[in-house]
């Protein structure tokens, strides 16, 4: 019966229009059997901080296209670290600059991913992440 | 940290873990389980269930939000369930995203979960999901299921008060609305009120409905439901023990007529309480939880006792059509003699 199983939260922060590259990434993690709590349009960090803490998630992938990560980023990581919940991991996908993608990982993002960026490589950049870190503190 | 004093504190993060320990069917989550069940049984647990899209997380979301307006209100938590792919195992749980109204009050604990190796549309864990919300104090607990299949028996199994939602195109054919999510029914809801093929749904509901209760009836509160009862006769007013689920329209993403479903969730609550429902429910629930842990460990018990070599000849002779699966049971469970 013991089963371990992924869980990733997939949220759309911010106020720009579509989710369907959050829709293509949630539907690559649920065929690499993965669960994925799908949240939807316009959660601001606490609305994804709140979900990440409810669904106990390993993971949390969030697709940014307005440009306004280095603002919702850092909101959402200390939310979850003051909810206890600094093991979880954070992805990022979307339209990110280059620039800015070392500052991300520096803050404790575990991954950066642009347009075109193969599922697969986010589907076991995810696992590698969660898996790893579930070995050492077990 | 001891998982199971911390939800009795109002951890949200304890409670968060022990319910992923629980699903994961691991012993820490069982122990803090054990701790936990004398603290079990104060909440009503409400099912919401039927066809996909109908509008259960909607209305889940707007039923939530009523309860929450009451006075007192009453902390409410959410199990939203969803299949797992039978291939992958993997599962996108969306339900979510119809309950973003709930977002940043403390007195609401939504958890989403996938169906897992389950067959019907309630994972093996959702009734120890609940158990551990309702220790941790959520005084409604609201079941979200796609009807379909088993999952209805086990959604009625497991609450206290099941809703249907139906939703207008889907329920005119006969035919679309199987005949056991009506008899598990405590309330109809037929919600998008707003679409067209409204009276067409209801007509269809109500005809099944009566197909379903044909013996004289009335509401446990006659005056107000007398409009719902189809075979009124004051003579039965002395038996007035039966509950006929009534209908109600709603429009879940307006809110429209939730204040008066929430209005029958209560009735039924009473209804239950003065009939001794609510007693007969909880056995029930406990009685087949505890039968089917029987059932596990006595399989258990005995596969030890059973040489695997004897298992697979039996197993073998079966194959073979030398025996029938009857026998083949004799002989595993009673050395031959049926
Ligand atoms: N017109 C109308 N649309 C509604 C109403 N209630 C819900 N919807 C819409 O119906 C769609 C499905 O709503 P959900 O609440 O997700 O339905 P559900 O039954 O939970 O769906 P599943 O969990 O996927 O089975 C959404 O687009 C809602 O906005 C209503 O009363 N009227
Ligand atoms: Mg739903």
């Amino acid at each position: 019966m013991a089963e371990r199983k992924i869980r990733v939260l997939v949220a759309k922060p911010g106020l720009d229009g579509h989710d369907r590259g959050a829709k293509v990434v949630a539907r690559a993690l649920r065929d690499a059997g993965m669960e994925v709590i799908y949240t939807g349009l316009r959660q601001t960090p606490e609305m994804i901080a709140e979900s990440a803490l409810q669904e106990d998630v390993d993971a949390v992938g969030l697709s940014i296209l307005s440009g306004a990560h280095m603002a919702l980023v850092p909101r959402v990581l200390d939310l979850l670290r003051a909810n206890g919940q600094e093991n979880v991991r954070i992805f990022i996908g979307g339209i990110i600059p280059d620039e800015d993608t070392p500052r991300l990982l520096e803050m404790g993002v575990s991954g950066v991913y642009g347009p075109g960026t193969p599922t697969d490589t986010i589907v076991n950049d995810i696992r590698r992440s969660v898996l790893g870190s579930a070995e050492i503190s077990e | 940290m001891d998982l199971a004093h911390a939800v009795l504190e109002g951890n949200r993060l304890a409670l968060a873990r022990l319910l992923t320990q629980v699903e994961n069917g691991t012993v820490q989550g069982r122990q803090a389980l054990e701790a936990l069940f004398p603290h079990t049984g104060r909440a009503h647990l409400i099912g919401v269930t039927g066809p996909p899209g109908t509008g259960k997380s909607s209305l889940v979301n707007q039923l939530a939000l009523q309860i929450r307006r009451s006075d007192p209100p009453r902390k409410v938590a959410i199990v939203a369930v969803d299949p797992s792919s039978p291939f992958t195992g993997g599962a996108i749980l969306g339900d979510r995203v119809r309950m973003r109204d709930l977002s940043g009050d403390p007195g609401v604990f939504i958890r989403s979960m996938a169906s897992r190796g389950s067959l019907g549309g309630l994972a093996h864990a959702t009734s120890s999901v609940v158990q551990a919300l309702d220790a941790a104090g959520f005084q409604v607990i609201l079941i979200e299921t796609v009807g379909a299949g088993q999952a209805e028996v086990d959604i009625a199994r497991l609450a206290h008060t099941v809703l249907v939602v139906e939703a207008p195109g889907l329920g005119d054919d006969i035919q679309a609305i199987k005949a056991g999510i009506l008899e598990i029914a405590d309330i109809l809801v037929i919600n998008k009120a707003d679409l067209s093929g409204v009276e067409a749904t209801e007509r269809a509901l109500l005809s099944m409905l009566q197909l379903a209760h044909p013996a004289p009836r009335i509401f446990a509160n006659q005056r107000e439901h007398h409009h719902l009862a189809w075979d009124e006769n004051p003579k039965d007013l002395e038996s007035v023990e039966t509950w006929i689920p009534p209908v109600q329209r709603t429009v879940a993403v307006e809110g429209d007529g939730v204040t008066e479903l929430a209005g029958l969730i209560a009735q039924h609550v009473a209804y239950l309480q003065k009939t001794g429902g609510w007693e007969q429910r909880e056995q029930a629930r406990l009685q087949s939880e505890l039968d089917e842990l029987l059932r596990q460990a006595l399989v258990r018990r005995w596969r030890d006792t059973v040489p695997e070599a004897h298992y697979t000849q039996v197993l073998q002779r079966l194959l073979d059509r030398q025996i029938s699966p009857w026998q083949a049971v004799a002989e595993l469970v009673n050395g031959g003699e049926a």
